[in-house]
């Protein structure tokens, strides 16, 4: 193989056909879709998030949140039985999102539908400022730096818009700064519960109990759903 | 490296494939001609290396002690994690790739190398752009995409420099004195091509002008896989070609199957990338695709495998003792393993349990440090002396470094792999809890966290030798001065009566 023409010409078509067939062709097939109009409330979807909750995805890409936390209710494994999300991820979700973060690894478990899942503001930030205070034994490092924190005085009370939750010192006031308002509003702004066409929500089974999927307070995940069907949220 | 393989008494030219008689440069020219640019960018890989270490100490500590340093912002896991593999990939490997890749086509071209200042410059280019780079994601400026953190102030320096020194390689492989092309020569050629393909598309299509939607982790998917296939992967895959006839002193076994091998492999991997989607939010089609590809790839790893086995089989006992060797040996044997895990991940009903685990991350970490780590880490212990003309001052310290990277290697790919397959059956177990499930994973990951450190401890060992050789060297080249100036003064001053 002494042709160097010959040789520059294969390296070029190995490239050429790589980017053809990886790229190009899904980009054709999904790279111009639109919001959809949904048939029970006739809002657009995926909505343009509002604007604390879109700075807030600039903090969670900021501090690399993606490292530990995936993005995508997979049709596959235990994605769906644990409540990640009431049915799979479809490319439909993501078109506002830039960048996409679909996620590298699960230390943590998914976020797609945290915002259903995890309601509670002050959980959320009880959870950024040290997670063990949430989740024993949880291996997330602590996000102390999204904070203002303040010895109080004796008698002195809190701020109002001091963070409240259990365990927390009586003395000490802690005082989300604004990334973690606008990382919590983002937080808050991920679910995945509407359903779609090309994703419909999986049938609720009958005895189903019209509980929560909150993973914080209840112990709702222990019990494994049957054959990819989950409670509905609310 | 053996008191053997001095400059003097290599063998040359060894890969079978160089007639004789055929006129070329020397090869004290060549390698003198690569002094600088060989030196500037091996010094600056080297330096690349400890900090991506450093860092990824730190980035697998903080996932077992999430206490550790827990109150600084930019030493926080999900900055100093994706900080440390830039680091790696573009400040060590690409840079001890380039500085291989240069020498190995002049040594093969048979000419001398004509450029060495623009590559030079580009090097303090390429340098600045990682630093850059690199303090942009722990200042928390990432892009987000994996691989392509750095924003779009550092990545242009990148593509810059990298052009420049690819023009000036193309150059001198256009001015070889021997026309015939060794394997190596194909693997590194393409390289040259496929990063700046690869490195500009990537970037335009994700920060630039970015794609919509779920196209984003497409895009990122298949550049991931490029890089370090198609750019590193290569560079690797020539060294090994390159140095195992050489050290071992065997003609390549049949340079046909590894031509077969070659096209194979290269389209084969460029169409391998997005298993990692396999369940994702994008088209069925592509990661089907992919596993295809990555099953079809089964064919050129058995052609590399049983090239490398002909080529080395009945070999001199002697040359088994070089170390140089032996890093090529290791390299090629992480190849052959990490492509039988990529082919085992491939399937779909697997992928259900390993993707999005441990798994991944141990899989990139294996596969930069360990297949193109050993090769290019191998190239350069062969490579310095000889562009300098002196040798290692201490062969144990070379030695010693093999040994603290294998034991490095297996220590992080090992219990990385296991902990990422008992993390997805626990994952796709409802019933176990998430914190328990997290908690389960800190012993794997300290294990890992104990490879970086044998790692760092050979590469502590590289750094000793390094700047023994250098201060070595400078004391030659200073006394050489030294006794030029003696000469030159009395000349000078008795020439005037």
């Amino acid at each position: 193989m002494n042709n160097g023409p010959l040789l520059f010409f294969g390296i070029l078509a190995a490239m050429v056909s790589s980017f053809w067939g990886l790229i190009l062709l899904p980009q054709i097939q999904i790279g111009r879709q639109q919001a959809v109009v949904l048939e029970d409330t006739g809002a657009y979807y995926p909505a343009v998030r509002a604007g604390q909750a879109s700075q807030g995805a600039e903090v969670y890409r900021s501090l690399g949140c993606a490292e530990c936390h995936s993005q995508q209710v997979r049709g596959l494994g235990g994605d769906l039985a644990r409540s990640w999300g009431r049915r799979i991820s479809v490319a439909q979700d993501y078109l506002h999102d830039q960048p996409v973060q679909l996620g590298l690894m699960r230390i943590g478990p998914d976020l797609t539908n945290v915002g259903v899942r995890r309601p509670d503001t002050d959980n959320l930030y009880a959870h950024l400022w040290n997670p063990r205070l949430v989740m024993a034994g949880s291996i997330m490092p602590r996000y102390p730096f999204l904070f203002e924190q303040r010895r109080l005085a004796n008698g002195e009370l809190r701020a109002a818009e001091a963070v409240k939750f259990m365990g927390l010192p009586e003395d000490l006031e802690i005082i989300p700064k604004p990334e973690a308002r606008q990382l919590v509003a983002y937080l808050l702004s991920l679910r995945a519960d509407n359903e779609l066409f090309e994703a419909p929500l999986p049938a609720a089974p009958k005895t189903a109990s019209v509980g929560t999927n909150a993973v914080a307070t209840n112990a709702s995940v222990v019990a494994p759903a049957p054959t990819n069907s989950i409670a509905p949220a609310k | 490296m053996s008191a053997a393989s001095v400059p003097t008494s290599e063998r040359e030219p060894a890969p079978a494939t160089i007639p004789a008689g055929a006129a070329r440069d020397s090869v004290i020219e060549i390698d003198a001609s690569l002094r600088w640019p060989v030196l500037a960018l091996s010094l600056g890989s080297a330096l690349w290396l400890f900090v991506g270490l450093v860092f990824a100490i730190i980035g697998s500590i903080k996932l077992h002690a999430p206490g550790f340093f827990a109150d600084s912002v930019m030493l926080t896991a999900g900055r100093i994690r994706p900080a440390a593999m830039n680091a790696l990939v573009y400040g060590f490997a690409s840079q001890s790739a380039l500085a291989v890749l240069l020498w190995i086509l002049s040594r093969l071209g048979g000419n001398r190398f004509a450029y060495a200042l623009p590559v030079v410059i580009a090097t303090k280019l390429w340098n600045i752009g990682v630093l850059v780079g690199v303090w942009a994601i722990l200042a928390g400026a990432s892009t987000g995409f994996e691989l392509l953190e750095m924003p779009r102030y550092a990545s242009p320096l990148l593509f810059i420099a990298f052009v420049v020194i690819a023009l000036c390689a193309v150059a001198s492989f256009w001015a070889r004195r021997v026309r015939e092309l060794y394997p190596s020569q194909w693997f590194l050629l393409g390289s040259l091509f496929w990063f700046p393909w690869l490195y500009s598309a990537a970037n335009l299509l994700l920060v630039v002008n970015p794609v919509r939607g779920t196209m984003q982790a497409v895009v990122n998917a298949w550049y991931v896989n490029g890089l370090l296939g198609l750019w590193l992967g290569s560079v690797a895959l020539a060294v090994i070609f390159y140095f195992l006839p050489k050290l071992s002193g065997r003609p390549l076994f049949s340079a046909s199957a590894v031509a077969l091998g070659f096209w194979s492999w290269v389209v084969l991997t460029g169409f391998s990338g997005l298993t990692s989607l396999i369940g994702g939010p994008v088209p069925r089609w592509l990661p089907a695709l992919s596993t295809a590809a990555t099953l079809a790839s089964l064919a050129p790893l058995a052609t590399f495998a049983f090239v490398w086995y002909r080529t080395l089989a009945g070999g001199d006992a002697a040359a088994r003792g070089d170390t140089v060797l032996r890093f090529m040996l290791g390299a090629a044997v992480c190849f052959l393993i990490a492509g039988a895990v990529k082919i085992a991940l491939a399937f779909p009903q697997v992928a259900a349990v390993t993707n999005l685990t441990l798994m991944g991350a141990g899989l990139k970490f294996f596969v930069v440090l360990g297949f193109v780590g050993m090769a290019l880490l191998g190239g350069i212990y062969y490579i310095l002396p000889r562009v300098l003309g002196a040798d290692w001052p201490n062969a144990q310290l070379v030695r010693g470094h093999f040994l603290c990277t294998i034991i490095g290697v297996a220590l992080i790919f090992g219990p990385l792999a296991l902990g990422g397959i008992l993390q997805g059956i626990k994952i796709n177990n409802p019933g176990v809890e998430y914190a328990s499930l997290a908690r389960s994973l800190t012993p794997w990951i300290g294990l890992s966290s104990l490879g970086f450190l044998w790692l760092l401890a050979g590469q502590v060992l590289m750094f000793l030798n390094f700047v023994k050789l250098l201060r070595g060297w400078c004391a030659v080249q200073c006394s050489g001065c030294a006794t030029w100036f003696e000469e030159a003064r009395p000349v000078k001053v008795g020439g005037r009566p």
